[in-house]
Protein backbone atom coordinates (compact mmCIF):
# COMPACT_ATOMS: atom_id res chain seq x y z
CA UNK A 1 0.00 0.00 0.00
CA UNK A 2 2.72 2.53 1.03
CA UNK A 3 4.67 1.46 -2.37
CA UNK A 4 4.64 4.12 -4.60
CA UNK A 5 5.99 3.73 -7.66
CA UNK A 6 8.63 6.34 -8.99
CA UNK A 7 7.78 9.85 -10.62
CA UNK A 8 6.32 10.89 -12.89
CA UNK A 9 2.82 11.00 -11.11
CA UNK A 10 -0.08 12.01 -12.77
CA UNK A 11 -2.45 14.60 -9.84
CA UNK A 12 -6.07 14.57 -10.25
CA UNK A 13 -8.91 16.23 -8.38
CA UNK A 14 -11.19 13.33 -8.07
CA UNK A 15 -11.36 11.76 -4.81
CA UNK A 16 -13.97 9.03 -3.48
CA UNK A 17 -16.51 10.57 -1.99
CA UNK A 18 -16.22 12.65 -5.09
CA UNK A 19 -16.87 10.13 -7.31
CA UNK A 20 -19.47 7.80 -5.34
CA UNK A 21 -21.82 10.84 -4.88
CA UNK A 22 -21.59 11.98 -8.76
CA UNK A 23 -22.88 8.27 -9.16
CA UNK A 24 -25.70 8.46 -6.49
CA UNK A 25 -26.36 12.00 -8.17
CA UNK A 26 -26.54 9.85 -11.35
CA UNK A 27 -29.01 7.20 -9.70
CA UNK A 28 -31.08 9.72 -7.98
CA UNK A 29 -33.55 10.00 -11.55
CA UNK A 30 -33.93 6.72 -11.68
CA UNK A 31 -34.08 6.59 -8.17
CA UNK A 32 -37.23 9.11 -7.62
CA UNK A 33 -39.39 7.42 -10.56
CA UNK A 34 -38.64 4.24 -8.77
CA UNK A 35 -40.47 5.39 -6.12
CA UNK A 36 -43.01 7.32 -7.51
CA UNK A 37 -43.42 4.23 -9.72
CA UNK A 38 -43.70 1.81 -6.50
CA UNK A 39 -44.73 4.35 -4.36
CA UNK A 40 -43.99 4.65 -0.05
CA UNK A 41 -42.46 1.20 0.05
CA UNK A 42 -40.42 1.59 -2.41
CA UNK A 43 -38.52 4.79 -0.69
CA UNK A 44 -38.96 3.08 2.85
CA UNK A 45 -36.44 0.12 1.32
CA UNK A 46 -34.31 2.38 -0.07
CA UNK A 47 -34.06 4.10 3.46
CA UNK A 48 -33.73 0.99 5.19
CA UNK A 49 -31.09 -0.36 2.94
CA UNK A 50 -28.49 2.98 2.86
CA UNK A 51 -29.39 2.93 6.80
CA UNK A 52 -28.40 -0.80 7.94
CA UNK A 53 -25.21 -0.54 4.72
CA UNK A 54 -23.64 2.88 6.51
CA UNK A 55 -24.87 1.33 10.23
CA UNK A 56 -22.98 -1.93 8.74
CA UNK A 57 -19.54 -0.64 7.61
CA UNK A 58 -19.89 2.23 10.54
CA UNK A 59 -20.10 -0.78 13.27
CA UNK A 60 -17.13 -3.21 11.90
CA UNK A 61 -14.71 -0.42 11.38
CA UNK A 62 -15.49 0.24 14.97
CA UNK A 63 -15.14 -3.72 16.26
CA UNK A 64 -11.90 -3.83 14.40
CA UNK A 65 -10.57 -0.69 15.36
CA UNK A 66 -10.18 0.67 11.74
CA UNK A 67 -10.73 4.04 10.80
CA UNK A 68 -13.90 4.94 9.68
CA UNK A 69 -14.51 5.22 5.70
CA UNK A 70 -18.25 5.89 6.29
CA UNK A 71 -17.60 9.22 5.19
CA UNK A 72 -16.58 8.13 1.57
CA UNK A 73 -20.12 7.53 0.39
CA UNK A 74 -19.21 4.19 -1.11
CA UNK A 75 -21.56 2.33 1.81
CA UNK A 76 -24.38 4.57 0.73
CA UNK A 77 -23.66 3.85 -2.64
CA UNK A 78 -23.85 0.10 -2.03
CA UNK A 79 -27.10 0.38 0.13
CA UNK A 80 -28.84 2.38 -3.02
CA UNK A 81 -27.64 0.07 -5.00
CA UNK A 82 -28.80 -3.03 -3.31
CA UNK A 83 -32.43 -1.15 -3.21
CA UNK A 84 -32.75 -0.71 -6.32
CA UNK A 85 -32.03 -4.32 -7.19
CA UNK A 86 -34.55 -5.18 -5.02
CA UNK A 87 -38.49 -5.64 -5.88
CA UNK A 88 -40.91 -3.28 -3.83
CA UNK A 89 -42.37 -6.35 -2.38
CA UNK A 90 -40.30 -7.89 -0.51
CA UNK A 91 -40.21 -7.09 3.66
CA UNK A 92 -38.79 -4.83 5.10
CA UNK A 93 -36.07 -6.94 6.40
CA UNK A 94 -34.49 -8.17 3.07
CA UNK A 95 -32.31 -5.42 2.64
CA UNK A 96 -30.86 -5.17 6.23
CA UNK A 97 -29.93 -8.87 5.50
CA UNK A 98 -28.95 -7.69 2.10
CA UNK A 99 -26.50 -5.23 3.03
CA UNK A 100 -24.87 -7.02 6.02
CA UNK A 101 -23.84 -9.48 3.10
CA UNK A 102 -22.82 -7.04 0.92
CA UNK A 103 -20.52 -4.67 3.34
CA UNK A 104 -19.57 -7.39 5.93
CA UNK A 105 -19.09 -10.35 3.95
CA UNK A 106 -18.11 -9.21 0.34
CA UNK A 107 -16.55 -5.83 0.85
CA UNK A 108 -14.84 -5.62 4.39
CA UNK A 109 -13.60 -9.22 4.92
CA UNK A 110 -12.17 -8.79 1.93
CA UNK A 111 -10.09 -5.48 3.18
CA UNK A 112 -12.63 -2.70 3.04
CA UNK A 113 -13.28 -0.51 -0.50
CA UNK A 114 -11.06 -1.18 -3.31
CA UNK A 115 -10.20 -4.82 -1.66
CA UNK A 116 -13.16 -6.64 -2.48
CA UNK A 117 -13.77 -8.70 -5.01
CA UNK A 118 -17.05 -8.70 -6.38
CA UNK A 119 -19.72 -5.95 -6.25
CA UNK A 120 -21.25 -5.77 -2.98
CA UNK A 121 -24.36 -5.20 -4.01
CA UNK A 122 -24.79 -7.44 -6.61
CA UNK A 123 -23.69 -10.28 -4.69
CA UNK A 124 -25.81 -9.70 -2.35
CA UNK A 125 -28.70 -9.58 -4.13
CA UNK A 126 -27.58 -12.90 -5.95
CA UNK A 127 -27.35 -14.00 -2.33
CA UNK A 128 -30.87 -13.05 -1.77
CA UNK A 129 -32.19 -14.43 -4.50
CA UNK A 130 -30.46 -17.45 -4.18
CA UNK A 131 -32.06 -17.70 0.04
CA UNK A 132 -35.63 -16.62 -1.25
CA UNK A 133 -35.80 -17.28 -4.27
CA UNK A 134 -39.69 -16.79 -4.02
CA UNK A 135 -39.55 -13.34 -2.55
CA UNK A 136 -37.21 -11.81 -4.61
CA UNK A 137 -39.24 -12.88 -7.86
CA UNK A 138 -42.12 -11.72 -6.69
CA UNK A 139 -42.53 -8.47 -8.58
CA UNK A 140 -46.75 -7.63 -8.05
CA UNK A 141 -47.18 -4.20 -6.64
CA UNK A 142 -49.43 -1.46 -6.21
CA UNK A 143 -48.99 1.14 -8.64
CA UNK A 144 -47.47 4.65 -7.22
CA UNK A 145 -49.37 7.56 -5.48
CA UNK A 146 -52.05 7.13 -8.18
CA UNK A 147 -53.73 4.04 -8.43
CA UNK A 148 -55.17 1.25 -6.67
CA UNK A 149 -55.06 -2.05 -7.74
CA UNK A 150 -52.47 -4.24 -7.55
CA UNK A 151 -50.62 -5.13 -10.50
CA UNK A 152 -50.04 -9.14 -10.50
CA UNK A 153 -46.32 -9.03 -11.79
CA UNK A 154 -44.60 -10.53 -14.98
CA UNK A 155 -41.43 -8.44 -15.78
CA UNK A 156 -41.68 -7.62 -19.44
CA UNK A 157 -38.98 -9.34 -19.53
CA UNK A 158 -40.84 -12.85 -18.08
CA UNK A 159 -43.53 -11.77 -20.80
CA UNK A 160 -40.91 -11.77 -23.86
CA UNK A 161 -39.58 -14.81 -22.52
CA UNK A 162 -42.69 -16.84 -22.66
CA UNK A 163 -43.83 -15.26 -25.97
CA UNK A 164 -46.03 -12.39 -24.62
CA UNK A 165 -46.85 -9.02 -25.51
CA UNK A 166 -45.07 -6.28 -24.15
CA UNK A 167 -45.70 -2.29 -24.20
CA UNK A 168 -42.83 -0.96 -25.65
CA UNK A 169 -42.82 3.20 -24.65
CA UNK A 170 -43.79 1.67 -21.05
CA UNK A 171 -40.65 -0.21 -20.85
CA UNK A 172 -38.96 3.06 -21.87
CA UNK A 173 -40.45 4.58 -19.71
CA UNK A 174 -40.27 2.21 -17.04
CA UNK A 175 -44.32 2.18 -15.68
CA UNK A 176 -43.56 -1.92 -16.00
CA UNK A 177 -42.79 -4.37 -13.24
CA UNK A 178 -39.62 -5.11 -12.16
CA UNK A 179 -37.16 -4.55 -9.39
CA UNK A 180 -37.33 -0.65 -7.91
CA UNK A 181 -34.76 0.80 -9.82
CA UNK A 182 -34.14 -1.32 -13.31
CA UNK A 183 -37.91 -0.45 -14.48
CA UNK A 184 -37.27 2.95 -16.20
CA UNK A 185 -34.24 2.98 -19.39
CA UNK A 186 -34.92 6.44 -20.02
CA UNK A 187 -33.99 7.67 -16.24
CA UNK A 188 -30.98 4.88 -16.10
CA UNK A 189 -30.06 6.20 -20.01
CA UNK A 190 -29.97 10.13 -18.25
CA UNK A 191 -27.80 9.09 -15.39
CA UNK A 192 -25.87 7.09 -17.62
CA UNK A 193 -25.32 9.66 -19.72
CA UNK A 194 -24.45 12.13 -16.82
CA UNK A 195 -21.88 9.65 -15.72
CA UNK A 196 -20.26 9.74 -19.48
CA UNK A 197 -20.07 13.88 -19.49
CA UNK A 198 -18.84 14.50 -15.92
CA UNK A 199 -16.31 11.78 -17.07
CA UNK A 200 -16.73 9.51 -14.15
CA UNK A 201 -17.37 6.35 -16.84
CA UNK A 202 -16.11 6.14 -20.26
CA UNK A 203 -18.24 4.55 -23.12
CA UNK A 204 -15.78 2.02 -23.39
CA UNK A 205 -17.02 -1.03 -21.18
CA UNK A 206 -20.87 0.16 -21.38
CA UNK A 207 -20.49 0.17 -24.88
CA UNK A 208 -19.18 -3.20 -25.53
CA UNK A 209 -21.35 -4.77 -23.11
CA UNK A 210 -24.52 -3.65 -25.09
CA UNK A 211 -22.99 -4.10 -28.18
CA UNK A 212 -22.27 -7.58 -27.78
CA UNK A 213 -25.27 -8.51 -26.10
CA UNK A 214 -27.07 -6.91 -29.02
CA UNK A 215 -24.99 -9.26 -31.38
CA UNK A 216 -25.33 -12.43 -29.57
CA UNK A 217 -29.32 -11.71 -28.81
CA UNK A 218 -29.08 -10.79 -33.09
CA UNK A 219 -27.74 -14.10 -33.48
CA UNK A 220 -29.38 -16.78 -31.34
CA UNK A 221 -32.28 -15.54 -30.21
CA UNK A 222 -34.17 -16.84 -33.51
CA UNK A 223 -35.64 -13.32 -33.85
CA UNK A 224 -33.14 -12.26 -36.01
CA UNK A 225 -32.16 -8.95 -36.45
CA UNK A 226 -35.72 -8.10 -35.23
CA UNK A 227 -35.48 -4.29 -33.62
CA UNK A 228 -38.41 -4.29 -31.43
CA UNK A 229 -37.65 -7.42 -29.84
CA UNK A 230 -33.66 -6.08 -29.63
CA UNK A 231 -34.72 -2.95 -27.94
CA UNK A 232 -37.43 -5.15 -25.36
CA UNK A 233 -34.25 -7.08 -24.28
CA UNK A 234 -32.38 -3.82 -24.06
CA UNK A 235 -34.45 -1.92 -22.12
CA UNK A 236 -36.14 -4.57 -19.85
CA UNK A 237 -34.53 -6.07 -16.94
CA UNK A 238 -31.52 -4.71 -15.04
CA UNK A 239 -29.38 -4.47 -18.28
CA UNK A 240 -29.18 -0.60 -18.28
CA UNK A 241 -28.55 -0.51 -14.49
CA UNK A 242 -26.46 -2.80 -14.93
CA UNK A 243 -23.90 -1.58 -17.90
CA UNK A 244 -24.04 1.57 -16.32
CA UNK A 245 -24.07 1.81 -12.92
CA UNK A 246 -22.87 -1.72 -11.81
CA UNK A 247 -20.18 -3.16 -13.97
CA UNK A 248 -18.62 0.24 -14.29
CA UNK A 249 -17.79 0.01 -10.47
CA UNK A 250 -14.14 1.16 -10.09
CA UNK A 251 -13.52 -1.52 -7.86
CA UNK A 252 -14.40 -4.62 -9.84
CA UNK A 253 -13.72 -3.46 -13.59
CA UNK A 254 -10.58 -4.10 -15.42
CA UNK A 255 -8.36 -1.02 -15.40
CA UNK A 256 -7.26 -0.49 -18.83
CA UNK A 257 -9.39 0.75 -21.44
CA UNK A 258 -8.99 -2.75 -23.51
CA UNK A 259 -9.38 -4.67 -20.54
CA UNK A 260 -12.74 -2.51 -20.35
CA UNK A 261 -13.47 -3.38 -23.84
CA UNK A 262 -12.65 -7.69 -22.93
CA UNK A 263 -14.66 -7.13 -19.82
CA UNK A 264 -17.45 -5.60 -21.68
CA UNK A 265 -17.94 -8.19 -24.10
CA UNK A 266 -17.79 -11.24 -21.68
CA UNK A 267 -20.55 -9.49 -20.01
CA UNK A 268 -22.19 -9.21 -22.89
CA UNK A 269 -22.35 -13.05 -23.90
CA UNK A 270 -22.72 -13.88 -20.62
CA UNK A 271 -25.77 -11.48 -20.35
CA UNK A 272 -27.14 -12.98 -23.50
CA UNK A 273 -26.28 -16.93 -22.55
CA UNK A 274 -28.30 -16.25 -18.85
CA UNK A 275 -31.15 -14.61 -20.40
CA UNK A 276 -31.69 -17.18 -23.66
CA UNK A 277 -30.55 -20.00 -22.44
CA UNK A 278 -31.24 -20.02 -18.54
CA UNK A 279 -33.67 -21.36 -16.70
CA UNK A 280 -34.91 -17.93 -15.84
CA UNK A 281 -35.41 -14.56 -17.54
CA UNK A 282 -32.95 -12.26 -16.23
CA UNK A 283 -29.47 -12.66 -15.61
CA UNK A 284 -27.48 -9.24 -15.84
CA UNK A 285 -26.85 -9.59 -12.28
CA UNK A 286 -25.05 -13.43 -12.14
CA UNK A 287 -23.55 -12.16 -15.71
CA UNK A 288 -21.99 -9.28 -13.77
CA UNK A 289 -20.28 -10.93 -10.54
CA UNK A 290 -19.07 -13.89 -12.89
CA UNK A 291 -17.44 -11.14 -14.88
CA UNK A 292 -16.32 -9.94 -11.39
CA UNK A 293 -14.23 -13.31 -11.05
CA UNK A 294 -12.43 -13.19 -14.66
CA UNK A 295 -11.48 -9.31 -14.08
CA UNK A 296 -7.93 -10.48 -12.55
CA UNK A 297 -7.05 -12.43 -15.69
CA UNK A 298 -8.28 -9.55 -18.27
CA UNK A 299 -5.90 -7.50 -16.36
CA UNK A 300 -3.16 -10.26 -16.67
CA UNK A 301 -3.68 -10.39 -20.34
CA UNK A 302 -4.18 -6.42 -20.91
CA UNK A 303 -0.83 -5.34 -18.87
CA UNK A 304 -0.12 -1.83 -20.64
CA UNK A 305 3.35 -1.30 -22.36
CA UNK A 306 5.88 0.49 -20.12
CA UNK A 307 6.18 4.59 -22.06
CA UNK A 308 9.08 4.01 -24.73
CA UNK A 309 9.05 0.01 -24.39
CA UNK A 310 8.77 -1.41 -28.66
CA UNK A 311 7.27 -4.50 -29.52
CA UNK A 312 10.94 -5.89 -28.41
CA UNK A 313 11.14 -5.20 -25.46
CA UNK A 314 7.71 -6.00 -24.07
CA UNK A 315 9.24 -9.34 -24.18
CA UNK B 1 2.35 -28.81 31.55
CA UNK B 2 4.68 -31.97 32.60
CA UNK B 3 2.02 -33.93 33.79
CA UNK B 4 -0.24 -33.13 30.98
CA UNK B 5 2.68 -33.92 28.27
CA UNK B 6 2.87 -37.52 29.76
CA UNK B 7 -0.85 -38.20 30.24
CA UNK B 8 -2.83 -40.80 27.96
CA UNK B 9 -5.40 -38.26 27.26
CA UNK B 10 -2.56 -36.04 25.22
CA UNK B 11 -3.62 -37.38 22.14
CA UNK B 12 -7.21 -36.97 22.92
CA UNK B 13 -7.32 -33.74 23.54
CA UNK B 14 -4.72 -32.88 20.72
CA UNK B 15 -7.29 -34.57 18.23
CA UNK B 16 -10.19 -32.95 19.87
CA UNK B 17 -9.44 -29.07 20.37
CA UNK B 18 -5.62 -28.27 20.00
CA UNK B 19 -5.20 -29.87 16.13
CA UNK B 20 -9.38 -30.32 15.29
CA UNK B 21 -9.12 -31.75 12.02
CA UNK B 22 -11.37 -29.05 10.22
CA UNK B 23 -10.44 -26.00 12.03
CA UNK B 24 -7.16 -26.26 12.60
CA UNK B 25 -5.77 -29.09 10.15
CA UNK B 26 -7.92 -27.60 7.59
CA UNK B 27 -8.42 -32.00 6.29
CA UNK B 28 -11.25 -33.82 5.02
CA UNK B 29 -12.77 -30.56 3.52
CA UNK B 30 -14.92 -32.73 1.08
CA UNK B 31 -17.26 -34.47 3.69
CA UNK B 32 -17.21 -31.71 6.08
CA UNK B 33 -18.69 -29.63 3.06
CA UNK B 34 -21.05 -31.54 1.45
CA UNK B 35 -22.80 -34.16 4.08
CA UNK B 36 -23.46 -30.87 7.18
CA UNK B 37 -26.58 -30.06 5.57
CA UNK B 38 -28.11 -31.07 9.36
CA UNK B 39 -26.78 -31.98 12.01
CA UNK B 40 -27.70 -35.28 12.36
CA UNK B 41 -25.63 -35.96 9.00
CA UNK B 42 -23.05 -34.36 10.64
CA UNK B 43 -22.87 -36.21 13.47
CA UNK B 44 -23.32 -39.67 11.64
CA UNK B 45 -20.62 -38.93 9.14
CA UNK B 46 -18.55 -37.82 12.48
CA UNK B 47 -18.88 -40.85 14.04
CA UNK B 48 -19.09 -43.32 11.00
CA UNK B 49 -16.10 -41.64 10.42
CA UNK B 50 -14.38 -42.45 14.08
CA UNK B 51 -15.10 -45.56 14.20
CA UNK B 52 -13.06 -46.07 11.05
CA UNK B 53 -10.20 -44.24 12.46
CA UNK B 54 -9.45 -45.61 15.54
CA UNK B 55 -9.93 -49.28 14.17
CA UNK B 56 -7.68 -48.43 11.56
CA UNK B 57 -4.99 -46.54 14.28
CA UNK B 58 -5.11 -49.53 16.58
CA UNK B 59 -4.53 -52.09 13.51
CA UNK B 60 -1.79 -49.85 11.27
CA UNK B 61 -0.23 -49.00 14.52
CA UNK B 62 0.36 -52.57 15.50
CA UNK B 63 1.53 -53.57 12.20
CA UNK B 64 3.66 -50.82 12.09
CA UNK B 65 7.08 -52.89 11.96
CA UNK B 66 5.51 -55.44 9.52
CA UNK B 67 4.99 -52.94 6.73
CA UNK B 68 7.35 -52.18 4.60
CA UNK B 69 8.28 -48.20 4.40
CA UNK B 70 8.26 -48.43 0.44
CA UNK B 71 4.65 -49.84 0.81
CA UNK B 72 3.04 -48.90 3.49
CA UNK B 73 0.43 -46.25 1.53
CA UNK B 74 -1.03 -49.32 -0.35
CA UNK B 75 -0.73 -51.59 2.99
CA UNK B 76 -2.93 -48.76 4.73
CA UNK B 77 -5.31 -48.17 2.40
CA UNK B 78 -6.43 -51.80 2.52
CA UNK B 79 -6.45 -51.73 5.63
CA UNK B 80 -8.99 -48.51 5.95
CA UNK B 81 -11.36 -49.81 2.70
CA UNK B 82 -11.47 -53.15 4.78
CA UNK B 83 -13.25 -51.02 7.84
CA UNK B 84 -14.94 -48.50 5.54
CA UNK B 85 -16.34 -51.33 4.20
CA UNK B 86 -17.12 -53.25 7.32
CA UNK B 87 -18.67 -50.32 8.74
CA UNK B 88 -20.87 -49.29 5.37
CA UNK B 89 -22.41 -52.68 5.82
CA UNK B 90 -23.64 -52.34 9.19
CA UNK B 91 -24.90 -48.26 8.67
CA UNK B 92 -26.95 -50.86 5.64
CA UNK B 93 -28.01 -52.68 8.18
CA UNK B 94 -29.18 -50.58 11.03
CA UNK B 95 -29.47 -47.42 10.09
CA UNK B 96 -30.65 -47.11 6.31
CA UNK B 97 -32.04 -43.68 6.60
CA UNK B 98 -28.90 -41.98 7.65
CA UNK B 99 -27.29 -44.39 5.22
CA UNK B 100 -29.01 -43.32 2.24
CA UNK B 101 -28.53 -39.55 3.33
CA UNK B 102 -25.18 -39.89 3.78
CA UNK B 103 -24.69 -42.23 0.44
CA UNK B 104 -22.03 -41.62 -1.36
CA UNK B 105 -19.77 -40.56 1.06
CA UNK B 106 -19.54 -43.51 3.44
CA UNK B 107 -17.58 -45.64 0.40
CA UNK B 108 -15.52 -42.15 0.38
CA UNK B 109 -13.95 -42.34 4.07
CA UNK B 110 -11.32 -44.50 2.51
CA UNK B 111 -9.87 -41.77 0.35
CA UNK B 112 -10.55 -39.13 3.61
CA UNK B 113 -7.40 -37.45 4.20
CA UNK B 114 -8.06 -37.40 8.21
CA UNK B 115 -7.35 -41.01 8.40
CA UNK B 116 -4.60 -41.25 6.25
CA UNK B 117 -3.18 -38.55 7.66
CA UNK B 118 -3.38 -39.92 11.14
CA UNK B 119 -2.17 -43.49 9.75
CA UNK B 120 0.80 -41.65 8.34
CA UNK B 121 1.74 -39.16 10.87
CA UNK B 122 0.74 -40.91 14.06
CA UNK B 123 0.00 -44.50 13.95
CA UNK B 124 2.87 -45.65 12.17
CA UNK B 125 4.99 -43.70 14.44
CA UNK B 126 3.39 -45.09 18.08
CA UNK B 127 2.05 -47.49 20.19
CA UNK B 128 -1.40 -49.10 20.07
CA UNK B 129 -3.05 -47.32 22.70
CA UNK B 130 -2.08 -43.96 22.04
CA UNK B 131 -2.63 -44.31 18.46
CA UNK B 132 -6.33 -45.44 19.28
CA UNK B 133 -6.62 -42.43 21.71
CA UNK B 134 -5.15 -40.05 18.82
CA UNK B 135 -7.89 -41.88 16.68
CA UNK B 136 -10.88 -41.11 19.30
CA UNK B 137 -9.61 -37.61 19.85
CA UNK B 138 -9.36 -36.74 15.67
CA UNK B 139 -12.65 -38.67 15.05
CA UNK B 140 -14.40 -37.11 18.38
CA UNK B 141 -12.44 -33.63 17.11
CA UNK B 142 -13.82 -34.22 13.65
CA UNK B 143 -17.84 -34.94 14.66
CA UNK B 144 -17.88 -32.12 17.18
CA UNK B 145 -17.20 -29.71 14.19
CA UNK B 146 -19.25 -31.14 11.35
CA UNK B 147 -21.98 -31.55 13.85
CA UNK B 148 -21.61 -27.99 14.99
CA UNK B 149 -21.40 -26.74 11.31
CA UNK B 150 -24.47 -28.71 10.22
CA UNK B 151 -26.32 -27.58 12.99
CA UNK B 152 -25.42 -23.88 12.12
CA UNK B 153 -26.72 -24.68 8.98
CA UNK B 154 -29.71 -26.39 9.63
CA UNK B 155 -30.88 -23.46 11.87
CA UNK B 156 -30.33 -20.59 9.37
CA UNK B 157 -30.63 -22.59 6.24
CA UNK B 158 -34.48 -24.47 7.01
CA UNK B 159 -35.12 -23.23 10.69
CA UNK B 160 -34.85 -26.83 12.54
CA UNK B 161 -32.07 -28.69 14.64
CA UNK B 162 -31.20 -32.49 15.13
CA UNK B 163 -34.70 -33.17 13.23
CA UNK B 164 -36.78 -30.61 15.91
CA UNK B 165 -38.29 -27.91 13.25
CA UNK B 166 -39.31 -24.68 14.22
CA UNK B 167 -40.43 -23.91 10.75
CA UNK B 168 -44.04 -23.08 11.78
CA UNK B 169 -43.92 -20.88 14.46
CA UNK B 170 -40.95 -18.66 13.16
CA UNK B 171 -42.55 -18.47 10.14
CA UNK B 172 -46.11 -17.25 12.21
CA UNK B 173 -43.87 -14.22 12.85
CA UNK B 174 -42.97 -13.07 9.54
CA UNK B 175 -39.38 -14.98 9.20
CA UNK B 176 -38.16 -16.80 6.04
CA UNK B 177 -35.09 -19.43 6.31
CA UNK B 178 -32.37 -17.90 4.54
CA UNK B 179 -32.42 -21.48 2.49
CA UNK B 180 -28.82 -21.00 0.65
CA UNK B 181 -27.13 -21.94 4.04
CA UNK B 182 -28.44 -25.67 3.59
CA UNK B 183 -27.32 -25.45 0.07
CA UNK B 184 -23.58 -25.54 -1.77
CA UNK B 185 -22.41 -21.89 -0.52
CA UNK B 186 -23.45 -22.11 2.68
CA UNK B 187 -21.38 -24.49 3.61
CA UNK B 188 -18.46 -22.00 2.63
CA UNK B 189 -19.59 -19.37 4.55
CA UNK B 190 -20.45 -21.19 7.85
CA UNK B 191 -16.88 -23.14 7.84
CA UNK B 192 -15.05 -19.93 7.31
CA UNK B 193 -17.28 -17.74 9.69
CA UNK B 194 -16.67 -20.49 12.39
CA UNK B 195 -13.05 -21.41 11.95
CA UNK B 196 -12.51 -16.89 11.87
CA UNK B 197 -14.31 -17.02 15.17
CA UNK B 198 -12.13 -20.09 16.76
CA UNK B 199 -8.93 -18.22 15.14
CA UNK B 200 -9.98 -14.84 17.21
CA UNK B 201 -10.43 -17.28 20.20
CA UNK B 202 -6.87 -19.24 20.11
CA UNK B 203 -5.46 -15.73 19.12
CA UNK B 204 -6.96 -14.04 22.16
CA UNK B 205 -6.11 -17.11 24.52
CA UNK B 206 -2.52 -16.66 23.35
CA UNK B 207 -2.20 -12.91 23.65
CA UNK B 208 -3.56 -13.38 26.96
CA UNK B 209 -0.21 -15.47 28.09
CA UNK B 210 1.68 -13.77 26.19
CA UNK B 211 3.15 -15.86 23.63
CA UNK B 212 1.87 -14.68 20.11
CA UNK B 213 3.97 -11.88 18.40
CA UNK B 214 3.44 -13.43 15.48
CA UNK B 215 0.48 -12.46 13.01
CA UNK B 216 -1.07 -15.50 11.63
CA UNK B 217 0.54 -15.84 8.34
CA UNK B 218 3.62 -14.30 9.24
CA UNK B 219 6.80 -15.99 9.71
CA UNK B 220 8.04 -14.12 12.10
CA UNK B 221 6.77 -10.84 14.62
CA UNK B 222 6.19 -7.68 12.80
CA UNK B 223 9.49 -5.57 14.10
CA UNK B 224 11.82 -7.88 12.40
CA UNK B 225 9.67 -8.51 9.28
CA UNK B 226 10.72 -6.91 6.26
CA UNK B 227 7.40 -6.48 4.23
CA UNK B 228 6.70 -3.24 4.39
CA UNK B 229 3.50 -3.67 2.44
CA UNK B 230 2.18 -6.38 5.33
CA UNK B 231 -1.41 -5.37 6.46
CA UNK B 232 -0.32 -6.15 10.37
CA UNK B 233 1.93 -3.33 10.22
CA UNK B 234 -1.09 -1.42 9.90
CA UNK B 235 -1.46 -2.64 14.06
CA UNK B 236 0.62 -2.22 17.33
CA UNK B 237 1.60 -4.78 19.45
CA UNK B 238 -2.11 -4.66 21.25
CA UNK B 239 -3.82 -4.86 18.21
CA UNK B 240 -5.03 -1.21 18.52
CA UNK B 241 -4.90 0.87 15.22
CA UNK B 242 -1.84 2.85 14.78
Amino acid sequence: MRSISSTPHIRDKQTTTGIMGAVILALMPATVFGIVNFGFKALLLIIISIASAVFFEWGFEKITKKKSTVKDLSAVLTGLLLALNLPVSVPWWMPIIGSFVAIVVIKMLFGGLGQNFMNPALGARCFLVISFSKLMTDFSYIPGFGGTDAVSGATPLMALKNGEGFDMLSMFIGNEAGTIGETSAMMLLIGGMFLMFAGIITWHLTFSYLLSFVVFITLFSGYGLNMVYIGAQLYGGGLMLGAFFMATDYVTRPVSRKGQLIYGVFLGVMTGIFRLFGPGAEGVSYAIIIGNLIVPLIEKLTVPKHFGYGKEAAK
Amino acid sequence: MEKEKNSVWKPFINGLINENPTFVLMLGMCPTLAVTTSAINGLGMGLTTTVVLAMSNIIISALRNVIPDKVRIPAFIVIIASFVTIVGQFLEAYLPALNSALGMFIPLIVVNCIILGRAEAFASKNGVFASLMDGLGMGLGFTAALTLIGAVREILGSFSVFGISFKEQLESIGMVPISIFVMAPGAFFVLAGINALMSVIRDRQLKEKGESKIKAGCDTDCLSCGNDSCIHKFYDEKGGAR
